[in-house]
């Protein structure tokens, strides 16, 4: 198997074990990144010297005896993340420039753990988007067919990891944005329990909801990305302070005995015949592993997305105000400081940027706060009760990751269809949930002239990550599913089905 | 202590506004007077960050990613600003509920980093309270408080190019954020007060107190204390509120003093030739001694306050109120009434000691040890206190305790020594000599009150100055004062005054 198509486990065993440097792993998947990358555009940033220096000392720690949970694991970095001496953008032009004195807590974890970060992924700008389609700063495309997004707005990490340009690519989740580019790239999106991984260093988008996760081409994988990540942060006050059990080394191969949710609310049939099929067989194979499927119902779901597209404007609007001129990132002139402010962030922020900021400070001005922020708020308090009532009759519960396979560049022109792609994960987001998709099968998309991955979503109760990778764990095993069809690099895609 | 005695000399003189007529016109008129202050917590850290919370320093040396909001930094609350909040709260008799929050205040200004300022809105750590404080005249007065919340302090901009440092004119401004996330404590006061003289009084209160519980060096000149004030007139006995103005940039408690008394008579002016007041901030200009206006139409601030998400919500527990109930320190207007009512010291003594913690707690020890405030305030507040004048050495920090203090009243009380003799050992004391006791008893120093020994100094000195017996008698009763000044003189001043008097009067009249 080529270096770069091995998964995480498998390289640090091999880096640990001395059978290969971290060097030869960092040397042979930068190479790839420089073949593929072009086509790809995974990356806003390749750090070519930065990841051979973090390979050497991963080299030395190995030398030393140390045995690390990562060693020599090629890492996408999204580039909404700090790290110390790299260009760090949230892909939008306000930073384009902007070069990280500091390293985010969850970046710093996975370094520490043996992980090199070979390069800074591309991005929905500010991670507003499902589409990497808002990146102001680079194009990516779906390693699985290039004239499709690879989903956002972890679009960037997604694709690299799809393309064998990194082994983890860490993400960033607030409605969806780790568990759609996963589902889109036939890979395991997991967005762990909301304050599990900290978030300092994070760009914040909607701080509330944001959430820091792994994608990888494994469920084991995103097991032992995860250990290496979470956990309280002094830093984030947010993070919680809680034993973050090892998740890695027992996961589970069947699911006997657990009962799992099929959510009444989240209909298939309408997103199509074969969508639906697929579904379907995910929910057999499920009962086939040895689970009860059992009926429950989340009749607050469908106010996921009015609820989620107050809340997450209402958040960025404030914490985007710092993207001013005045300390760092781009500024344009102007007569006085107000019109200074007005021109860099005309000039620094994209359209749907603009948008979110304009409709959360609507939402929180005086005289609507009430109308908007605060229902927000307690549909959002609803949501989480349905989730804890449903928890009561199963462990688990399953649903679509997204109503369709990744679709083509400009096919969602309005920002609507676009939010609409986040139906199905902004309620676990909303309840803080743990959750990931999980490749359940392919399907060739109208129009499309080959097959394109699904996910299957998977959450369950607060901080039972390690149940909700196990199960994750066995349907993988049991349907190896991703593994029908390869990304295509460097070819024309040709009709496969 | 400077502020207040120049800010009520000022009072006492009239010198401002519109001049003499002043007290009259007052009479007709009431004003009405809100106060808000903003002072900086005296803690190790800022409030959200690990930065040293210190003044001055070269600038933007004291910040890291957190207080200059670089991308991705979160903020983390301080908690031993948080129990500054309560035990402030504590000391103004406010309630502290088991459950605060932080909230976001959103607005662009250059020297704040984030462009939102993390303060509190709905759910402060503190909620109502009152500052009691005095008057020259020993009046005890109460303002409630509107509020007193916990928030972060802004960096500071410097205008260049202006010639005179204002905004207006300047070609750039530079900013320091040394100060960005420090502690800020914001304390509202209801429009309870009705003069400067109050308003003084009620900024001194809460100075000390905030002072003496240790959780700000409240200088003014540091900008630790900063305050506005919103004036209002309305005529004497009526219950509305007329339309109030705020007034800023004043530097000093005398300028707040200058301030208010040249507000109201700007306001009293205009009402009585028929104008109106207009709602507006006025800047106080030392200078000119005058207000002026800075903006006269207040803008509309939209400050979209919403919890910050980046914060958990506060759980206050009660045990950690009851300790720092505990921990206060007696409080400033708990002393002044124990002073003025239980020991009989008048306001200025009071004062005095209260703006003098370390001398006050002396003084406290000495009454403690001998139970006479009287003489304890005599020695404390008068030899000792100009000794340490003159020496530029603190009492407490002077060879005296508080324990030779006390032996030496009781020495005066049991007339073992004459008030002479008491002096003369002060000065010894100071010197380091130790024991006023054993000073008089190794000196034999102790006031003769034998009439046999004193008699026979009187008639040594009757018999050394015949010409002034002869002067008494012929009616210039005024030598007596000589002739008993040269028995005392005679006895090395351990003779009691009273006793040769009278001894002495018997003799030249016998």
């Amino acid at each position: 198997m080529e270096i770069t198509e091995r998964s995480a486990a498998h390289i640090a065993r091999d880096v640990n074990g001395g059978t290969i440097s971290a060097r030869e792993v960092t040397d042979a998947v930068l190479a790839h990144i420089d073949a593929v990358d072009g086509d790809v555009g995974s990356y806003l940033t390749v750090l070519h010297e930065h990841a051979r220096a973090a390979a050497a000392r991963v080299d030395e720690r190995v030398k030393a005896g140390e045995k690390l949970p990562l060693a020599g694991v090629p890492l996408a970095v999204k580039d909404n993340m700090c790290l110390t001496g790299t260009r760090t953008t949230a892909g939008s032009k306000i930073l384009e420039r902007w070069q990280a004195p500091y390293t985010a807590t969850a970046v710093e974890r996975m370094i520490e753990a043996g992980a090199i970060p070979v390069g800074k992924a591309n991005m929905d700008e500010f991670a507003m988007g499902s589409s990497c389609e808002n990146s102001a700063l680079g194009v990516t495309k779906n390693p699985y067919d290039l004239s499709r997004v690879p989903g956002g707005s972890s679009g960037g990490s997604a694709a690299a990891v799809a393309a064998f340009e990194a082994a983890i690519g860490m993400g960033s989740d607030t409605g969806g944005s780790i568990r759609e580019p996963g589902a889109f790239c036939n890979l395991v999106g997991f967005k762990p329990t909301y304050g599990r991984v900290s978030r300092y260093g994070l760009i914040a988008f909607a701080s509330s909801l944001d959430q820091i996760g792994p994608l990888t081409r494994t469920v084991e994988d995103a097991a032992i990305a995860y250990e290496a990540m979470a956990g309280w942060d002094r830093m984030d006050s947010t993070s919680i302070k809680r034993y973050v059990e090892p998740v890695s080394r027992e996961l589970r191969t069947d699911l006997r005995g657990l009962k799992i949710g099929i959510v009444k609310e989240f209909d298939t049939k309408a997103l199509g015949a074969e969508t639906h099929a697929v579904y379907e067989q995910a929910y057999r194979d499920l009962q086939a592993l040895g689970a009860e499927l059992v009926d429950v119902t989340l009749p607050t779901a469908d106010y996921g997305l009015a609820t989620y597209y107050l809340i997450a404007p209402a958040e960025c609007s404030s914490n985007l105000a710092r993207f001013d001129g005045v300390r760092y990132g781009l500024r344009v002139e102007g007569a006085d400081v107000n019109e200074m402010y007005e021109k860099t962030r005309a000039a620094g922020f994209g359209p749907e940027v603009k948008r979110r900021i304009l409709i959360g400070t609507y939402a929180l001005s005086s005289g609507y706060y009430d109308a908007y922020y605060v229902r927000a708020q307690k549909a959002r308090t609803l949501i989480a009760d349905d989730f804890r009532k449903a928890f009561a009759s199963c462990d688990l519960i399953a649903a679509p990751a997204t109503s369709s396979p990744a679709f083509q560049f400009n096919a969602k022109s309005d920002p609507y269809s676009m939010y609409l792609m986040d139906y199905y994960t902004i309620p676990m987001s909303l309840a803080g949930l743990p959750a990931l998709s999980v490749p359940c099968g392919w399907v060739t998309p109208p129009g499309g002239d080959c097959e394109m991955p699904m996910g299957l979503q998977l959450t369950s109760p607060l901080f039972t990550e390690s149940l909700l990778l196990g199960a994750a764990h066995a349907y993988e095993q049991k349907t190896k599913h991703a593994s029908k069809h390869k990304p295509l690099l460097g070819e024309v895609p040709v009709h496969r089905g | 202590m400077s502020d207040t005695v120049s800010a009520r000399a000022a009072g006492g003189t009239h010198e401002v506004g519109g001049g003499e007529a002043g007290p009259q016109r007052h009479s007709n008129w009431e004003a009405v007077i809100g106060i808000e202050c903003h002072v900086e917590l005296k803690t190790e850290t800022k409030m959200f960050c690990g930065c040293r919370n210190e003044f001055g320093g070269e600038p933007n040396t004291k910040v890291c990613p957190v207080c200059l909001a670089l991308p991705g930094a979160l903020p983390v609350a301080n908690h031993a600003a948080i129990e500054h909040m309560i035990s402030a709260g504590l000391a103004f008799d406010a309630e502290i509920p088991a459950f605060s929050k932080f909230d976001r205040k959103n607005y662009f200004y250059p020297d704040m980093p984030k462009d939102y300022q993390i303060s509190q809105y709905d759910m402060p750590l503190t909620v109502g309270g009152a500052v009691r404080y005095w008057l020259e005249d020993g009046t005890v007065k109460e303002c409630r408080l509107t509020r007193i919340h916990l928030e972060e302090d802004t960096g500071k901009s410097t205008h260049a190019g202006s010639g005179d440092g204002r905004i207006a004119g300047s070609t750039y401004s530079l900013v320091d954020f040394n100060r960005a996330g420090v502690p800020l404590m914001e304390c509202v006061s209801e429009p309870e007060i009705h003069s400067a003289d109050e308003a003084v009084g009620y900024l001194e209160a809460l100075r000390r107190t905030l002072q003496q519980i240790g959780v700000s060096d409240v200088k003014m000149e540091e900008g630790s204390l900063r305050c506005d004030a919103n004036v209002s007139i309305r005529p004497a006995g009526s219950k509305e509120l007329g339309t109030k103005t705020e007034i800023k940039n004043m530097n000093s408690f005398r300028s707040v003093y200058r301030a208010i008394e040249s507000e109201i008579e700007r306001q009293i002016s205009l009402v009585e030739a028929g104008e109106r007041i207009v709602q507006e901030t006025r800047g106080w200009d030392e200078v000119r001694g005058v207000t002026h206006s800075m903006r006269s139409k207040e803008q509309a601030h939209d400050y979209r306050y919403f919890p910050d998400p980046d914060l958990v919500p506060l759980e206050v527990e009660r045990v950690d109120v009851d300790r720092l109930r505990a921990e206060l320190p007696e409080l400033p207007i708990a002393r002044f009434e124990r002073y003025t009512k239980e020991l009989g010291l008048d306001v200025k003594q009071a004062t005095q000691l209260i703006d003098n913690l370390p001398l006050a707690t002396y003084f406290d020890a000495v009454v403690k040890a001998n139970n006479n405030p009287k003489q304890s305030t005599n020695f404390v507040l008068g030899d000792l206190s100009r000794l340490a004048n003159e020496t530029e050495t603190p009492v407490h920090e002077s060879p005296v305790t508080p324990q030779h203090v006390a032996e030496l009243i009781t020495l005066v009380e049991a007339k073992t020594i004459n008030s002479k003799i008491a002096k003369d050992l002060v000065e010894r004391m100071w010197r380091g000599e130790g024991s006023p006791k054993a000073i008089v008893e190794r000196e034999g120093l102790a006031q003769t009150s034998d009439p046999t020994a004193i008699v026979a100094f009187i008639e040594e000195v009757l018999t050394a100055n015949e010409k002034s017996v002869t002067d008494y008698k012929a009616g210039k009763t005024n030598v007596m004062g000589f002739l008993v000044g040269q028995v005392m003189k005679a006895s090395k001043g351990k003779a009691d005054p009273q006793l040769v008097n009278q001894l002495m009067k018997q003799k030249l009249e016998s």
